[in-house]
């Protein structure tokens, strides 16, 4: 079966007074129905970006984006719309993603109001359904975001996404804004509605321990280039790029007794704008050497699982 | 199950929090009554305002007349009351101008951002150049002494202000997740501005235009003092300074009642400004 | 090996701060909120203790009511004792909180964007706090910023730079020299690496683990992070609702976790090495502040919660030595 989404060499780069930014360095990957890609990297990676010109909230500067088999990469007025019907997205702060003077069910029912399929009756019932979906008790349908916690704001933005039905959802930071008891609710409720919507998501996050646990497959960012991408369970066991490596050991594990080797990685993170070719984590790289000015290209070591690092070809290694 | 909650409008949310603060509160109420005084004012006022009476000009407070004469013999209450239509008028009817007017281009100069924003911007600065009042009194000389005018030309000088204002909130909004969630969801550009943008961005807008009114006002005030506002023998706060003008030694009640009415209108406004800022922006915050 | 070392050093160590039955509420227009209700805590010198809990718990109230710098109105300190060093801080003037305030006690905050003055040079900044305190030359001075910028591992040479210049990581190792500075006895770090990268936390949290041994601080480490927790710190009291509703070392928390409240937040989190397809969340809300329940105030999500759970609070139990827990199923009556 074809994927649902295809992703081929995608760039986005903004022009800035001090040159161009390159946000979004030629990223491909696949993506199939019902699966969830985890896309991790800390900030400045370029993994919010890639979420917003996926979903064409940003226009891309250079590389193909195809979605069930069609080219979606410059869609018309029209096909924008009917795209926007099948790719939504959940955005990471519950509070500034929604509208502050609109009630929950306004909020929840707008894309429905826009869509003009539904009647007014209609559009109401599907409303109701959607909180009850959400785990939203309906008492809550004339309240006020400021008068809700996080964790029930985050349902709101959950259920708004989930209007139009969707096949694919960019899950931009879900569940990074809130308590810990909370997170754990919001990702089983995501879990469940994929389960029982088929639903596609791309995770992007921060938050190692997290993306394990949804993704089927993680693709692992630093500064708009994809380091390494490998199945989930694959790339905790066996993380082959230094990067993901010295991420996956600055992870603190709640467990006193599991106290390890933290790998400290030199330095700061380099600048985004007009980077030099070759690898961009070399700077801070312990095992950096010549060889890493050269542009590194994802390679398949193992059986799905790819790195962008030379060394990590070489067996010594 | 329980019953969702009544809706809580904006408004209803807006007044509950402006109750705490008793100055505005009482601003509002001041407000309303002089309101209430223009609407009625010919049951109010003990005499028509331009009925003369030379015999009697002049004079101080006497049972006749509550709080004297002027120098052609008219009730000075009775123009008070009158005035207030006048003064009003120019207050509000042209901050209200102004402020539509200055919304809609402060919007479109914010959302869409670029030449458009450039293009409106710089006219607005070779329009901010020339100073408020003398624009008010060459416009007023221009099309002619009138209230009308008067109203037009402290309308039109006063755009500016609330463009700017309005394009500044509107450049903050903009940025807001939920406009961008609003996108994602194929809402159009005119939706956006409508229904996201602007009820999120006018706070700022409606403090400035309560404000301003007071500021109106004055300016009202100010060019029917000068002769190019309301013309007599129209009784206006403005225009009463202007007659007493020759008479304040001996008579300076003639200038105060106007002066007065003028200060508790104009602080009324301002004190209420104060308090809708205040009530509109904790609301917002968490 | 380290860690039991450590512990001996405790059974002989003073205590450098002790806080008794703190009780605070905010008083806004519309209610009253019960931020913190009877909190009981001992910092040993030397010890980092973690104070554990969600958003709401009152962490953040507790700590800032030890510096007293908590906005009153419409917060109001009800009672308790806050005793630093064998006095009491309820009772202290605000000039002599001044001179404990950055000198004997600091404090740093979440957000390294704002902590820091934007328009004066970082190094001044430090200085500045170090001649508050000491009666020294504005050269020596200086040149004790320089060693903290060093310490922290920022070169020198960027002294002179403004905040806007340094990255968040960079910023926040800023705010860390500036708070320990005047070499002060206690340190409070209220979410100090929450908003920082995980690779950038990892390095400021090595690096304040150092300073911390180097210079005998004693540490209170807000956060709502375990992971952190299981990382640095010796005690950890796991606050709800305003409350301590367990305390005891790490070891006792991580290892014999008695709370339900604690257990359910372990169980909350995604495991690494874990194979269940779906996490078991705490079911429903903190209660709201302003309307606490009667009884404990955990009851409503306890899988646990027995009738006497919703009529009475429970007392405290000493399940093990140092461990305290506040529930009726180890006691409490």
């Amino acid at each position: 079966m074809a994927p649902l989404l295809e992703v081929q060499d995608l760039k986005k780069y903004f022009k800035t007074g001090a040159g161009l930014l390159h946000a979004v360095d030629g990223v491909s990957f696949t993506l199939d129905q019902g699966k969830t890609l985890g896309v991790v990297g800390e900030s400045g990676c370029g993994k919010t970006t890639l979420g917003r010109v996926i979903l064409h909230l940003l226009d891309l500067t250079d590389g193909k984006m195809y979605f069930e088999g069609q080219d979606i990469t410059y869609p018309t007025r029209k096909e924008l719309r009917r795209l926007r019907e099948e790719m939504q997205i959940i955005f990471q702060d519950p509070y500034s993603s929604l509208n502050p003077r609109m009630t929950v069910s306004e909020a929840i029912m707008e894309p429905l109001i826009i869509q003009k399929k539904l009647n007014k009756d209609e559009i109401r019932a599907e409303t109701k359904k959607l909180m009850d979906t959400v785990g939203l008790a309906e008492r809550f349908e004339n309240a006020y975001p400021h008068e809700l916690d996080g964790g029930r704001r985050q349902r709101i933005g959950i259920a708004r996404a989930l209007a139009l039905k969707p096949k694919f959802i960019v899950c931009d930071e879900p569940v990074s804004a809130l308590d810990v008891s909370i997170q754990a609710q919001i990702i089983n409720l995501m879990l469940d509605l994929q389960e029982e919507r088929d639903l596609t998501y791309m995770f992007v996050t921060h938050d190692l321990s997290v993306v394990k646990y949804i993704s089927d497959e993680i693709m692992v960012m630093y500064l708009g280039q994809v380091v390494e991408k490998a199945p989930s369970d694959e790339l905790f066991r066996d993380p082959l790029h230094p990067y993901t490596q010295a991420l996956l050991s600055a992870i603190p594990i709640p467990d006193i007794h599991q106290k390890r080797e933290r790998i400290i990685m030199k330095g700061e993170i380099t600048s985004p704008i007009n980077p030099k070719p070759g690898c961009r984590f070399a700077a801070r790289c312990w095992l950096a050497s010549e060889e890493c000015n050269n542009p590194q290209v994802l390679q398949e070591i193992a059986p799905n699982h790819f790195v962008a690092c030379w060394k990590a070809n070489n067996a010594d290694y | 199950m329980s019953k969702p909650a009544k809706k809580k409008s904006g408004l209803s949310e807006t007044w509950r929090q402006l109750k705490k603060n008793k100055a505005a509160v009482v601003s509002l109420f001041i407000i309303i009554a002089v309101a209430l005084v223009a609407i009625f004012a010919p049951f109010l006022a003990p005499y028509p305002y331009d009925e003369q009476n030379t015999k009697r000009a002049l004079e101080p407070p006497s049972e006749d007349y509550l709080l004297g004469t002027d120098r052609l013999g008219r009730d000075i209450l009775s123009r008070l009351i009158y005035g207030t239509r006048q003064s009003l008028q120019m207050g509000v009817v042209a901050t209200v101008i102004a402020a539509v007017v200055g919304v809609i281009i402060g919007a479109v100069a914010g959302y869409y951002g670029g030449w458009v924003d450039n293009l409106l911007m710089r006219l607005l600065d070779i329009y901010q150049s020339i100073p408020m009042f003398l624009l008010c009194v060459t416009l007023a000389a221009v099309l002619g002494p009138s209230l009308r005018n008067a109203v037009i030309a402290i309308g039109i000088s006063m755009v500016p202000g609330f463009a700017r204002l309005m394009r500044a909130s509107i450049l903050t909004v903009r940025e807001m997740e939920y406009v961008e969630a609003a996108k994602s969801i194929n809402a159009s550009n005119a939706r956006i501005i409508y229904k996201h943008i602007i009820p999120n961005a006018i706070a700022p807008t409606i403090v400035s235009l309560t404000m301003s009114i007071g500021g109106s006002v004055m300016a009202g005030a100010g060019l029917s003092f000068i002769g190019l506002g309301v013309q007599p023998p129209m009784a206006e706060w403005g225009a009463m300074i202007s007659d007493a003008r020759n008479y304040m030694r001996a008579h300076g009640t003639l200038a105060l009642y106007p002066g007065i009415c003028i200060m508790i209108t104009v602080l009324a406004f301002n004190l209420l400004g104060d308090g809708l800022r205040d009530a509109l922006d904790p609301r917002l915050k968490n | 090996m380290i860690r039991g070392l450590r512990i001996e050093v405790h059974e002989v160590a003073e205590n450098i701060l002790e806080i008794k039955d703190l009780v605070v509420k905010y008083h806004t227009d519309d209610a009253v909120i019960h931020a913190v209700n009877g909190v009981n805590l001992t910092v040993k010198k030397g010890e980092t203790i973690g104070l554990v809990g969600e958003t709401g718990a009152g962490k953040t109230t507790i700590a800032r009511s030890i510096l007293r710098i908590l906005q009153t109105p419409p917060a109001k300190i009800w009672g308790g004792e806050i005793i630093f060093k064998d006095e009491d801080i309820m009772q202290k003037t605000e000039k002599e909180m001044r001179k404990i305030r950055g000198n004997q006690i600091a404090m740093i905050f979440q957000d390294p964007m704002t902590a820091l003055n934007p328009i004066e040079r970082v190094g001044f900044q430090i200085a500045e706090a170090i001649g508050l305190h000491n009666k020294i030359s504005r050269a020596e001075a200086e040149r004790r910023a320089c060693d903290m910028l060093e310490m922290v591992g920022i070169p020198m040479e960027r002294y002179n730079e403004y905040p806007h210049q340094f990255s968040g990581g960079m910023k926040q190792r800023v705010v860390i020299a500036m708070a320990l500075a005047c070499n002060p006895e206690l340190l409070l770090a209220d979410e100090p690496t929450t908003a920082l990268d995980v690779t950038i936390q990892a390095q400021v949290l090595e690096m304040m683990q150092s300073l911390k041994e180097k210079l005998g601080t004693s540490v209170i480490l807000i956060t709502h992070d375990l992971g952190v927790v299981a990382q640095t710190c010796d005690s950890v009291a796991v606050v709800y609702a305003g409350e301590i509703v367990e305390y005891g070392t790490a070891e006792h928390i991580f290892d014999h976790t008695a709370h339900p409240y604690t257990i359910g937040l372990f169980n909350s989190l995604p495991k690494l090495d874990s194979t269940e397809p779906r996490l078991k969340p705490i079911k429903g809300l903190m209660p709201d502040p302003t309307n606490l329940p009667k009884g404990c105030s955990f009851c409503e999500r306890c899988p646990e919660a027995m009738e006497k759970c919703a009529e009475k609070s429970p007392g405290v139990t000493e399940v093990a030595p140092g461990h305290f827990v506040k529930c009726f199923l180890v006691g409490g009556e």
